[in-house]
Formats: C-alpha cells, sequence, structure tokens
C-alpha cells in the first residue's frame, strides 16, 4: 500500500541515518518523547535546534573572524553551547567535530580551529537537509508510530 | 520505578512541601527547570513531563531564582544548567541551597572531573550529563525525600520529624525503596555524601534530628571560636558544647557547612571589602562584608526585634541549611544579649561581632556561620552586588558596628546583619542595599526562628544575598529582594525593618504601633509590588504586636534599614533603644513569618529605591552609640532605610533616632 510504502521508506530514510552514523541514541529517545499527545514533538525540536543553532554558527564564525589573536577560550565556550543543542538532538557526526574543535581550542590552534569548523558547518548542513526530508516524508507517510522501543 | 503510566498524562496531586507525600507520588514533583539552551529545555520539560512531573522551564537564572523566592514552597526541585549566560550554574545552586534549601540537580554536555567536582562541593544533589536521558529524571524524586529525611534530622521541633516520617512513609512502598536503593545514582550519593550524615541513622527513617537553634549555633560556635576555626573539630567542639544527645555527627556536618559558609563569604568579602568599610562604624569594619543577607539579620537585630536566639536561630539556620523550624524561641531577654552585640555568642567568627556598643557588625542570622569578616559586613552594606554573596554572610559585625544591628538588632539578630555600626553603616548602605536586607528567605530564617513557625531561616539569608539586587536593588528580576514579602502590617516591628534594613524604630518615631509597621514594606509594596507577596507582615501570624514597638532597636538605627529590613524586622524598632528587645524580636520573629513572605516583598520593595524615603530616615538615625532607637518605620522604603542608614553612618543622623520617615504611613502596608 502507499501507506505502508511511505511508511518503510521513512523507517529506511531513518535507519540509514543511523547507519551513518549521523544520528544516535538520544535520537531514538525524543522519538520516545512523541506521542498522541505531542505527535510532532521531534520535528519541533530539531526545527527549535536548527533555528537556535544558526545563531550560535554565526557567533562562532565572527568569532574565528577575529584573528589576531584567536580568542580561544570564547570559541570553546560557544562550541560547548553548540555541542550541548546538538548532542541533545542526538546529531552524532556533528557533536563529534564540535569536540574536535573544542581540542583544537584548547591546543590553541587556529589552523586546527578554522578547519574543523569548517568540517562542522559541512556535517551540520548536511544533516539538516537529510533530517528535512527525512520529516517531509514522514509527514507525508501520515502519523505513524514512532520508534517504539518497548520500555 | 513505576513512574506511572502512560506518557503525556499530567501529573496529578502535587506533592506539597512538607506535607505529606501524595499517594501518586512521585507524581506531581514540582520541578523547577533552568537553562538557557531552548533545545534541550524543551526536551527537559517534556521528558519530565512523560514522568507525570509538573514542569517549569525558565530561561534565565535570575528568573528561576526570583520564582522560587516568590513561591517559596512552591518547587521541590531544581534541575539547572552549569553553564549560563546570565549566572553561573553553580552561584544559583548556591543561593538556591541558601535560601530555599531545595535539592538541585546540576545538568551539563561537560563530563569532566573538576566540573562535576565542583558540582559536589557546591552541593549539588547530583550531576547529570548531557544529553540527559529520560531514565535520569525518573528518579529524581529520591533526592527530595532524601533532603527532607536530612532535613528533619536537624530539627528539633517534633513537627518536622513527623513530617519526615510521613513523608518517608509515603515513600516505603516497595518499589520507591527498593529502587531508590537500587538507584546507582543514589547509591553514588549515598556514598559521596550520605554516609556521613546517616551513618548515625537506624535503619528505619525516623531518626530524631538535631535542630541547630540559635542556642545551639551558639554555643557551636563559641566552641569553634574558642578552639580557633583552624583547630576546631567536631569531636572538640562537642566537648566544649556539652550537649546532652548531640552527636559528632551532628556536629561534624554542622562543620562543614560552616566551612562552606565561611569560605563564600571570604571569597566575598574581598569583593566586597569597600562596602564594609564605610559601614563599619568606628571599628573596625572587621566584618566583612556582611553580604546582604548579613544585613538583614543585622538589621533585624539592630531592630532589636529579633531576639538574639532568633537571630542565633537564624544563623544556625541559615548555617545549616536547614529549615529549621527554629522558632527561635529564644526567651526575649536572651535575644536582647544576642543582638547587643555584645553578644560574644553571636560571634560567628571569633570576631565578637556583636557588640551593640561597639561597632561591630553582626552577622547575625546568615544563617551560616556568622563568621562573616567584618570585611564581609562591610561588603554588604556597600554592594548590593554583595548581597548577592554574601547571603549568607552575614556576619553580624558587633552590633556595634552596624549601626543597624546594633541597635536594632539588639534584639534581632538580624539575619546577616550587616555588620553595620549602627552608627554610621546605615548610611553606608546604598539605598540599593538597604533592599536586600531581608532576604527574603532570611526573613523568613531570621525572623522565622524567632518568630512562629517560620523557619526558614536559612533561606531568609538567601534571599538577601541572592538578590543581589538587594542592595541595589534594582531587582531587575523580580523582587528579588526577599524584603518583598515583609509583613508589614501585622508585625508592626517586622515590617519596618525588613527590606529596608531600617527598622524603624517605633518609640521614637514613628513607629506606628505593629500594625504601623509595615512601613517599610509599604513602602516597598508600593513600589513595588511586585506580586503579591502574601507575606507581609501583616499577617503571618507574627506577632509583632505593635505594643511591641519596643523594638529594641537600640537607638542607633544606624543599622540601615536595610539590615532590618531583610528581615522583615518591624522597623518597630525604632525607638527602640532599649526597649525590650524581646518584645520587638518577638515581633520580628512572629512577622518572621510573615517576613519570610514579606522578605521577598521587601526585596522586591527595596528594588525600589525609593531614594528619598530612605534618605530621608538616614537623617533620622541616631549616631551610633545611640543605637537604633530609630525604627525605621514602615515609612522607610526599603531605599530610605538603606540610605537612611547609610547616611547614619556617616554621621548624619540625629541622635534622636526619630526616624521620620515621611510619607510613608504605616496604614500602606500592603498587605
Amino acid at each position: 500500500m502507499d501507506r505502508n510504502q511511505s511508511r518503510r521508506q521513512v523507517a529506511a530514510m531513518k535507519q540509514s541515518l543511523f547507519d551513518q552514523g549521523l544520528l544516535d541514541e538520544q535520537f531514538i529517545q525524543l522519538e520516545e518523547l512523541q506521542d498522541d499527545a505531542n505527535p510532532n514533538f521531534v520535528e519541533e525540536i530539531v526545527t527549535l535546534h536548527y533555528r537556535d543553532s544558526s545563531r550560535l554558527i554565526t557567533s562562532i564564525e565572527q568569532a574565528l573572524k577575529e584573528r589576531n589573536p584567536l580568542d580561544f577560550n570564547k570559541l570553546d565556550t560557544l562550541m560547548h553551547q553548540f555541542k550541548g543543542s546538538s548532542s541533545s538532538i542526538g546529531a552524532k557526526k556533528v557533536k563529534a567535530e564540535c569536540n574536535l574543535f573544542r581540542e583544537y581550542c584548547r591546543a590553541g590552534s587556529a589552523e586546527g580551529c578554522m578547519r574543523s569548523f569548517q568540517q562542522l558547518k559541512r556535517e551540520y548542513a548536511a544533516l539538516r537537509k537529510k533530517l528535512e526530508a527525512y520529516f517531509q516524508l514522514a509527514r507525508q507517510a501520515g502519523p505513524q508510530e514512532t520508534a517504539c522501543r518497548s520500555k | 520505578m513505576n513512574l506511572g503510566n502512560g506518557k503525556g498524562s499530567t501529573s496529578s496531586s502535587p506533592l506539597k512541601t512538607g506535607d505529606a507525600v501524595s499517594d501518586q507520588f512521585p507524581a506531581g514533583l514540582r520541578v523547577l527547570v533552568v537553562d538557557d539552551d531552548p533545545t534541550c529545555l524543551m526536551i527537559l520539560e517534556r521528558m519530565l513531563r512523560a514522568c507525570l512531573y509538573e514542569v517549569t522551564k525558565c530561561k534565565r537564572a535570575e528568573v528561576a531564582l526570583s520564582l522560587l523566592r516568590e513561591n517559596k514552597n512552591g518547587f521541590d526541585i531544581v534541575l539547572s544548567d552549569v553553564h549560563m549566560p546570565d549566572m553561573d550554574g553553580f552561584k544559583l545552586l548556591e543561593h538556591i541551597g541558601l535560601e530555599m534549601d531545595l535539592p538541585v540537580i546540576m545538568m551539563s554536555a561537560d563530563d569532566g572531573k573538576s566540573v562535576v567536582m565542583k558540582g559536589v562541593t557546591h552541593g549539588a544533589c547530583d550531576y547529570l550529563i548531557k544529553p540527559v536521558r529520560i531514565e535520569a529524571l525518573k528518579n529524581i524524586w529520591q533526592h527530595v525525600i532524601r533532603k527532607r529525611k536530612n532535613g528533619l534530622k536537624d530539627v528539633e521541633q517534633s513537627g518536622s520529624v513527623e513530617e519526615g516520617d510521613r513523608l518517608l512513609k509515603g515513600c516505603d512502598d516497595g518499589d520507591y525503596s527498593s529502587s531508590v536503593n537500587e538507584n546507582k545514582t543514589s547509591k553514588k550519593r549515598r556514598d559521596e555524601e550520605e554516609e556521613g550524615d546517616e551513618r548515625d541513622d537506624s535503619s528505619t527513617l525516623k531518626k530524631p534530628r538535631v535542630v541547630w537553634s540559635v542556642e545551639l549555633h551558639q554555643q557551636f560556635m563559641a566552641a569553634v571560636n574558642q578552639l580557633g576555626i583552624d583547630k576546631a573539630v567536631p569531636k572538640k567542639i562537642l566537648e566544649l558544647m556539652n550537649v546532652p544527645g548531640l552527636t559528632r555527627e551532628n556536629v561534624a556536618s554542622h562543620l562543614q557547612k560552616y566551612r562552606l559558609y565561611l569560605r563564600r563569604l571570604s571569597g566575598v568579602s574581598q569583593q566586597q571589602g569597600n562596602l564594609n568599610n564605610s559601614f563599619i562604624s568606628s571599628q573596625d569594619a572587621t566584618f566583612g562584608a556582611t553580604s546582604i543577607t548579613g544585613i538583614d539579620l543585622q538589621t533585624l537585630s539592630v531592630a532589636g526585634q529579633l531576639p538574639a536566639q532568633s537571630l542565633a536561630k537564624l544563623q544556625a539556620a541559615g548555617l545549616g541549611r536547614t529549615t529549621a523550624k527554629a522558632g527561635v524561641s529564644m526567651p526575649l531577654s536572651d535575644q536582647q544579649n544576642l543582638f547587643s552585640f555584645e553578644n560574644p555568642r553571636l560571634r560567628f567568627a571569633e570576631r565578637s561581632l556583636h557588640h551593640l556598643s561597639n561597632s561591630k557588625p553582626i552577622n547575625l542570622l546568615h544563617g551560616i556561620p556568622t563568621n562573616m569578616e567584618p570585611k564581609q559586613l562591610i561588603n554588604l552594606h556597600q554592594s548590593t552586588q554583595t548581597l548577592g554573596n554574601l547571603n549568607m554572610r552575614v556576619n553580624a559585625p558587633a552590633a556595634q558596628n552596624n549601626p543597624l544591628l546594633m541597635q536594632m538588632a539588639q534584639s534581632q539578630p538580624r539575619a546577616q546583619m550587616r555588620s553595620e555600626n549602627a552608627d554610621s553603616h546605615v548610611t553606608r548602605f546604598p539605598s540599593s542595599l538597604v533592599q536586600p536586607i531581608v532576604p527574603n528567605d532570611i526573613s523568613n530564617g531570621v525572623l522565622g526562628n524567632g518568630i512562629t513557625g517560620t523557619s526558614n531561616i536559612t533561606t531568609a539569608y538567601n534571599t538577601v544575598s541572592q538578590n543581589s539586587s538587594l542592595l541595589s536593588f534594582p531587582m531587575n528580576q523580580t523582587n528579588e529582594m526577599s524584603v518583598s514579602s515583609f509583613p508589614r502590617r501585622s508585625t508592626p516591628s517586622l515590617t519596618s525593618i525588613p527590606t529596608k534594613g531600617m527598622f524603624h524604630e517605633e518609640g521614637t518615631s514613628d513607629i506606628k504601633g505593629p500594625g504601623g509597621f509595615v512601613p517599610s514594606y509599604d513602602m516597598f509594596n508600593e513600589l513595588h509590588h511586585q506580586k503579591s507577596h502574601d507575606w507581609d507582615l501583616t499577617n503571618t501570624g507574627i506577632t509583632y504586636d505593635s505594643s511591641q514597638h519596643a523594638n529594641p532597636l537600640q537607638g542607633n538605627i544606624d543599622v540601615s534599614p536595610s539590615v532590618l529590613v531583610h528581615q522583615g524586622f518591624p522597623s518597630m524598632q525604632q525607638s527602640v533603644r532599649t526597649r525590650d528587645t524581646t518584645s520587638i524580636g518577638k515581633a520580628m520573629f512572629s512577622t518572621g513569618e510573615g517576613i519570610q513572605g514579606n522578605l521577598q516583598n521587601v526585596g522586591q520593595h527595596l528594588n525600589n529605591p525609593v531614594d528619598n524615603s530612605v534618605r530621608v530616615k538616614a537623617e533620622r538615625f541616631p549616631d551610633p552609640s545611640s543605637q537604633i532607637n530609630n525604627l525605621f518605620s514602615d515609612q522607610y522604603g526599603h531605599e530610605d532605610l538603606v540610605t537612611a542608614f547609610l547616611k547614619q553612618q556617616e554621621g548624619v543622623g540625629p541622635s534622636d533616632n526619630e526616624l521620620d520617615f515621611d510619607g510613608y504611613s504605616l496604614d500602606n502596608i500592603p498587605v
């Protein structure tokens, strides 16, 4: 059936996100919070996250521009916030990049920070796109049981 | 643990603080969650709801604090992020611990050992690593129970024991107890913290608690002072105290709190140093900044309202962070001593803080050892900010120093009385300072001790400090000032004092009887009215009868009203000079209850700088020597009190301390 097919697609897409290491356990936790009373909880959270984190991305970019010298403490703080937010939606790869960036901050490597940040932005954008596609498909497939793991 | 059922269902009957545990516990647990990240905040809220808790979320620490202050018993537990832009999570943690003594759980994406350790040392009940899983949240209720149980331990009053028992009983269901035992978090905590406290407990949950009453705390302080803070070990302290039934463990945990308090004070005092200086009158401003809370105490004490005992109690309470139901029931006569600053007992720190005659600021009541270094006391005065920190620091430097304290405190150990020397310190308080005087919580605490039933002395202190605004009241947030709730009406004495720190002395000036007392609050209330603070002194059962006006605030109302204000001590004390502190104290305490609320109000009010009023009053303040005769009449807005005190400090105040609060009519006390 169309519906079933859609649902299968959605499930498959989700699974691939996990397989690629883009999402982790936290995403499932969010899905478990979704229910009839909160049917679009995950999407709402993700949307909120992207809205809020883009602000952080901008701040970090700004801070990276003030180069001489780089304020590593500030960068570290900003990245810490960004990491917290990203990990709360289960963005696994993005979170890993955050850690890397912070390592470079601690090491005082401007070069490392710049590079790591570029990579982070790529990962961030890629996941965002995929999640948008995912949610779109999920909406089309209609209300379905979300990941239901037996509690 | 069986939390219940489906997701999406909301919590049922809330668990009221102090009440018997509801059958549905932990459902209905009232949680306040603070996190600046909106994503995390939303997730947490959702998770907590799924656990059937009643959730309130907050993006900013300041807002959270004011929420907590306004509604002292409105929450059971707090979850807070560590890194927040407006206030460090640990600072919030301290404030909450001091003022409200609620369990606080810290959260962070940071799992570094040092950060976690910091959480432990600052008194966090638990530390969760983000992203937080719902399983971790399902067990947070255990911290509430644990805290209650431990809290009861320190309370002499049977009431608390019963309460604790009830609470415990409610949790006696197999599910809960077993899960509590099995929960690794709890186990961990137990290993870390509970051992000491609970070792003495028999397997039953009922264990008579030791209430660190004012007297007891005084004895403790005396012992510590005698031994020297460095050499003070629980065993020796216990021996010196010679209190039957007190165990080494009780002393040990109390000492630990005291030490933490001292540490905090010293941290603050450094900043505050300046503040205090100004306040400390003739004597050395030895007492460091009396954290604002201290001021409160002092003011309270200055107001003479707060019987020494109460003050001690408050202090004790503050120290112990216990919700001491301490009704500080110190005999009034004793109280007088306490606050009379000569009272060595009050000295928290070797300094003889209290000399009413000396100008040592008295740190009464801060709840935390009143070893407020004079510096601290000063600080209190000096900066409102310090208030925040000081909270507990209220060193009640000898009353002498604090005009406020001294005089006022005669009987009132103002919580943390500002070490302001009666004479001049008062003036020192910047208007803003005055405000905090009574930290909301403190007031409770302070007052509570003396006052019937209000035992939240500890909290009282906190409020003051917390508010940083106390001094500066600009309470940006909401009533930071504990003052807000000073009941004005009912207790004449209290009201005036609290917040404004200036307890108006009734006698001489306008203190119009108890009812009238509310002057300070009135001002504040009117000014602020932040939320209807019910605490208003008006009623809280405080028996400040105006008759008491005698607020012994000894003449020196120098104690800046702010000090008084804290606790909402009825400013009745205006002409308290020699008034029987007892009466005032009584009033103060009774208002304590009210004060608690009022303090908050007052705090709020204080926020509103009532510059003129305060200043006006300041003039009145009698010179340091005189003791706070003037009770700061209600009319003192908190600001007035502060300024009044400050002025006094500068010797402006006329000796007759007649506080002439213009325009403040007691009647205005918004109740």
